[in-house]
């Protein structure tokens, strides 16, 4: 740990120097300047080419979506050629954009988690966006998202180093046919935790469906599980991403209430419930209540043979759900023309027209107010409002677990969580535990 | 014309698989080996702390006693029900072309595209293998989210995957036992049984030990599965070796502690081949 701080401080320190040196050469603006003076020199013959990594970690058909803005980009900046890659999920594409860059080829932009912020920031590999900027304009632009987003997007010290694409939150899915068919009123979702569990109960008992309700424990079960401790009124993260807060009383009693569903109630499945096949699950009528991202909305919505609706998340002490999803970086070892020829595709792919389409087509929440202001947009949230849900609770939200060494703390929050699904653990023992391993691997970043 | 000295002709046809071999192999190997010394902390120095903390790293302890275990099972049950198919479909019966294909099929199957079937037949709502134990009044279960089920339902895949294989093997050892020792057998009235505990299987140990090597490394080393059925989940009820090497090695990007499990995983792999070696050497009688 020590030899990263090392590294961190030096490197600091030559980004310092480097600085000063630009400064001194081309008046303000460093780096952002100096990049597009050399991209002004780009052509259509002889264009900066770019490299983007991207991943896909919901249901749909999106890399022709992907292909089509690209195009969009490219007709509108012919001196930039935009290479979009598909590279899996999250952890594959980190993969990938980590082996590129160890190989010397380094993207210019990659869409990764938001919480893989403080690792990067860590591991010197991403740029802060306000280094690039070069006008007002552009200034303005960094501060046109949904502040929700940028809690996940920005460092305690205001630096921006991630800009919010696919962003989500949890919502309720629900059978509105298989709540009907219980004598339930389909146009009352659950809205506390105790008329989750009435509701569910009695589609359960009342229509075919074999569940009342599920909330997925693989992939991400550290983020479901925050849509718990959220409704319980806690915070389980500091601003800083170097402490951990999973030894609280409410901490235990969300968990104890998610173990119970199954165990008590016996309205949701025993054991693990997959993340990939939760969303198929509800599509067969197997669960009349789904808890998933909001990213899932859109192949729900083309594939479900029944009527449904999509809920906020129903309160406990609070209503509430962790955001998350995937933001832009710009890689650090990338030259400078190509950082600000990223610069120019993440601006543009956030613009408000662009955004609504990304965020119809998949159904993650548009990042910025503006988007929801075209016509595109009303036009489809006036013939679907259920689109409207993930943002309407966006007020409720909390920034997603976000630390540094953010792969090994989401080892032992995911693998204690799912010691207390499958009962291996009490809910209390296992998260005492995550506390004390967790919190041991942040020591060192405080 | 002057000739080239033997020794050096030699050491000219060995040298594009040397290259190969130094570049790909022994290179590798010894960088793996300096990586997994790097101590954290200031400078460079060298030790062995990556190695004290695998002594006491839960995941890694349950990834390889997990993996022991599938191990274990998986290759001689793999093993076995490879040389019965291969001795079902060596006799001349009917439809024995497509047998051998059908038999064959799960080897050709790109292990993720096998991996996501079984992830759907796995299903607990809409899976297979829960509609017919429905069928039959059994009760279904989340075979692979809960922790006793799981790892043995991915034997179940290993196992099915790795037989039709390893049935090839099998099927080209029985092609080099003799007609006659068939026909003498037949001649002593020697039962089916015992001509195959006294014949054919003594006379396939030398493929025997090749496949049981194969096996075993391949149990080690195919992990693509668990990319998509399981993660290694729940709380690493699956997590196999290679898999937990993947996971320190780039998602949390710790390379110098899977250099060091890799350093181990290669010993492991070492010391169970000398140990089949020696063990099967006994026994073989090479012609």
């Amino acid at each position: 740990m020590q030899r990263i701080r090392i590294r961190r401080h030096l490197a600091l320190l030559a980004v310092l120097a480097g600085l000063g040196l630009l400064a001194a050469a081309c008046g303000e603006d460093e780096a952002g300047e100096a990049g597009q003076d050399t991209l002004d020199e780009a052509t259509e013959d002889d264009p900066v080419e770019i490299t983007m990594y991207y991943p896909i970690a919901v249901g749909g058909p999106l890399e022709d979506v992907v292909d089509g803005l690209v195009a969009d980009f490219e007709a509108e900046h012919p001196e930039i050629q935009v290479n979009p890659v598909y590279s899996g999920n999250y952890d594959d594409t980190i993969v990938q954009a980590q082996s590129a860059i160890d190989a010397g080829d380094v993207p210019a932009t990659t869409v990764l988690l938001s919480t893989d912020m403080f690792s990067l920031i860590d591991d010197d590999l991403i740029v802060p966006f306000d280094e690039l900027v070069t006008d007002e304009d552009e200034e303005e632009w960094l501060d046109s998202f949904y502040d929700e987003f940028m809690l996940n997007s920005r460092d305690g010290e205001g630096t921006t180093w991630g800009i919010p694409f696919q962003r989500s939150t949890i919502v309720q899915y629900y059978n509105k046919d298989a709540f009907e068919e219980a004598g339930l009123d389909p146009e009352q979702p659950p809205g506390t935790w105790d008329e989750l569990v009435d509701m569910s109960a009695q589609v359960q008992e009342g229509s075919d469906v074999e569940w009342g309700v599920q909330m997925p424990s693989s992939g991400f079960p550290y983020w479901l599980f925050q849509t718990f401790t959220t409704q319980m009124g806690v915070e389980i993260v500091n601003d800083e991403g170097n402490e951990v807060y999973y030894d609280q009383p409410e901490v235990v009693e969300a968990l104890e209430f998610w173990h119970s569903l199954n165990d008590e109630h016996g309205v949701h499945p025993p054991g693990v419930v997959d993340w990939g096949t939760t969303p198929e699950d509800f599509l067969q009528e197997e669960t009349a209540i789904i808890w998933t991202t909001t990213g899932n909305l859109a192949s729900i919505r083309d594939d479900a043979p029944f009527d449904f609706g999509v809920a906020p998340m129903p309160e406990n002490v609070e209503p509430g759900s962790p955001t998350g999803g995937g933001n832009f970086y710009i890689f650090e070892g990338a030259p400078e023309e190509e950082q600000r020829a990223a610069f120019q595709l993440i601006r543009f792919l956030t613009q408000p027209e662009q955004a609504a389409e990304w965020s119809i087509e998949t159904g993650y929440v548009a990042p910025s107010p503006e988007a929801w202001e075209t016509d595109q947009m009303q036009e489809y949230v006036e013939d679907f409002p259920e689109a409207e849900v993930a943002r309407d609770q966006l007020g409720d939200t909390v920034r997603e677990l976000s630390t540094y060494q953010r792969g090994e703390v989401y080892d032992i929050v995911n693998d204690g969580l799912q010691a207390a699904v499958t009962g291996e653990q009490s809910p209390e023992e296992a998260l005492a535990d995550i506390d004390e391993r967790a919190n041991e691997v942040l020591e060192p970043y405080r | 014309m002057r000739r080239i000295p033997n020794g050096m002709f030699a050491w000219l046809l060995i040298t594009p698989a040397m290259i190969i071999l130094l570049g790909f192999s022994v290179l590798p190997m010894i960088t793996t080996i300096w990586t997994s010394l790097q101590e954290p902390g200031i400078g460079a120095s060298i030790g062995p702390a990556n190695y004290e903390r695998m002594v006491g790293d839960g995941v890694f302890l349950q990834s390889l006693r997990n993996n022991l275990v599938f191990s274990l099972v998986t290759v001689p049950i793999s093993l076995a029900i490879a040389m019965l198919m291969a001795v079902l479909v060596d006799r001349e019966i009917r439809a024995r072309g497509f047998l051998r294909m059908a038999f064959f099929t799960p080897a050709m199957l790109p292990v993720v595209a096998a991996a996501a079937i079984w992830l759907a037949f796995y299903q607990p709502n809409f899976g297979l293998i829960n509609a017919i134990a429905q069928g039959l009044g059994l009760p279904g279960q989340n075979w692979l989210g809960n922790p006793t089920t799981v790892l043995p339902a991915l034997m179940v895949v290993m196992v099915w995957k790795e037989a039709g294989f390893f049935m090839l093997f099998y099927l080209a050892g029985l092609q080099t036992i003799s007609p006659e020792l068939n026909e003498a057998s037949k001649l002593e009235g020697t039962g089916r049984w015992t001509h195959f505990r006294r014949i054919t299987f003594p006379l396939l140990l030398p493929t025997t030990l090749f496949t049981s090597i194969v096996g075993v490394a391949n149990s080690f080393k195919q992990i693509d599965f668990i990319f998509v059925m399981t993660q290694g989940g729940p709380n690493n009820a699956s997590n196999l070796l290679l898999y937990n090497i993947y996971l320190q090695a780039f998602p949390n990007r710790n390379p110098e502690f899977a250099a060091a499990m890799t350093a181990v995983l290669v010993l492991i792999l070492v010391v169970l081949a000398v140990i089949q070696i020696r063990m099967f050497d006994k026994r073989i009688h090479y012609r």
